[in-house]
């Protein structure tokens, strides 16, 4: 696990007046090593103001040779300088790591998953909101769309961002073009366009046929003695059914944590309730003459 | 000097959406350089919590952050509560270098990293991991 950049210290490669730079060759070894484990890594050359990023504890690393003199905005911080002239990288590691030990909490694992909305495209239509079995989506006071409980998201599931009409819904680290960020071409909107029917989407028969697959899915992997054949047919039936609803590239996982069938639709109606008291309350909202100003 | 606007490169620690050499060549190559820069573990992870560490960084005139698809890092500080500026990404003041898509190179020239930015106090064997100042 990676422990979060903020429960750690912020490092400080310090190049700047009264010092000599660092050993490049440790430098090079030293700053991605700190940054896979979720630390934040500034380098300091020359007169540079250090802003405050919130850290309440700063290593200060250096090969000084007076006292490191940098402009900062950083008084709440805990400051360790260290003259590293007779470290190695591993010291230098342990060093850091023994004052991260100090300064962290534990933090639950975070998953890299979960929707954000371009705001350029986004058109307030409250599909994905309507469509959202997990509660993702909110309404913010302003009456726009917003990701409410981003970590409700099921990992690899990129299915909401299949139904927003306008391709508005980005999943940074997926793997494809449009929905990781990529420039939305004809294409792309033409696709998009034609894989959803929402009118079938809000009636919830979208997910009566995902459970049903599913539970058929289960059925037949109980049934299977051989790990490995089972497998297999499941894959085959999720492949199937993946064809079946134009690639919405829904996971396995999500499919099998689907709840019960009544469960499903009486999720899709408060979803959809909650869309269209949005909607209702933002067609309110444009109605109501505003204030002057 | 245009080379000293401010850099900020993210090392998506947490999946593998960069190509690693590509992500692995512009640090080092950063690093060898005599530019100042601020480095973070994952801008996703730092917006999926709202670090308020992404309003400074979000603020600083001239920025070149160097991560991913424009559109995904403009709507991730934008998600944080720390909404880049527009019309400082429309004129090209605040840029964003996509190592998705493009090579180390590429990166690297828009950076200003030449090799003639490249500190000259580099040591000779790289496996020498000894933390002394570099000699003059
Ligand atoms: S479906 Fe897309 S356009 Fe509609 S509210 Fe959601 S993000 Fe916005
Ligand atoms: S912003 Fe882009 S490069 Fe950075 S962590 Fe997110 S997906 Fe990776």
């Amino acid at each position: 696990m990676i422990a979060t950049n903020r429960e750690r210290p912020r490092v400080l490669l310090y190049e700047g007046a009264h010092s000599k730079p660092i050993d490049p060759s440790l430098r090079r070894r030293l700053v991605p090593t700190l940054l896979d484990r979720g630390y934040t890594v500034t380098r300091i050359t020359e007169n540079a103001k250090l802003g405050n990023l919130g850290h309440t504890e700063l290593v200060v690393l250096g090969a000084f040779e007076q006292q490191p003199d940098f402009d900062s905005d950083t008084s709440v911080l805990k400051i360790h300088t260290r003259d590293i002239q007779s470290d190695t990288f591993e010291s230098l590691l342990e060093y850091i790591e023994g004052i991260a030990a100090g300064v962290s909490e534990a933090r639950p694992h975070w998953k890299p998953w979960f929707p954000v909305i371009d705001y350029d495209r986004c058109t307030n239509c409250m599909q994905c909101l309507s469509f959202c079995l997990f509660d993702v989506y909110g309404v913010n006071q302003d009456k726009q769309i917003t990701v409410q409980n981003q970590t409700n998201c099921k990992t690899d599931c990129p299915a909401c961002s299949r139904v927003c009409p306008e391709v508005a819904i980005l999943f940074p680290k997926y793997k494809a073009g449009p929905i990781n960020g990529d420039e939305i071409n004809q294409d792309d909107l033409r696709r998009e366009a034609m894989k959803v029917d929402i009118s079938s989407l809000l009636g919830g028969d979208i997910y009566s046929m995902l459970k049903d697959r599913s539970m058929k899915a289960k059925s037949r992997f109980s049934k299977e003695r051989d790990d490995d054949r089972a497998l297999k047919e499941r894959k085959r039936c999720l492949d199937k059914l993946q064809n079946d609803i134009d690639g919405l590239d829904i996971p396995a996982e999500v499919l099998s944590s689907l709840p019960s069938l009544d469960q499903i639709q009486a999720k899709a109606q408060q979803a959809k309730q909650r869309a269209e008291q949005a909607l209702a309350e933002q067609a309110l909202a444009e109605q109501s003459p505003k204030p002057a100003t | 000097m245009s080379e000293k606007r401010p850099i900020l490169y993210c090392r998506c620690a947490y999946a593998k959406v960069l190509p690693e050499e590509v992500k692995d060549q512009v640090l080092a190559r950063l690093i060898d350089s005599d530019q100042p820069f601020e480095s973070v573990s994952d801008l996703c992870e730092m917006s999926a919590r709202k670090d308020p560490g992404l309003v400074p960084l979000s603020q600083q005139p001239g920025l070149r952050i160097v991560a991913c698809y424009p559109r995904a890092v403009k709507w991730l500080f934008s998600a944080a509560g720390a909404p880049l500026d527009s019309n400082e990404m429309k004129t090209g003041q605040i840029e964003i270098l996509n190592m998705r898509i493009e090579s180390a190179d590429a990166v690297c020239s828009k950076l200003g990293i030449t090799s003639s930015d490249l500190n000259s106090t580099q040591a000779s064997d790289p496996s020498d991991t000894q933390a002394s100042g570099a000699k003059p």
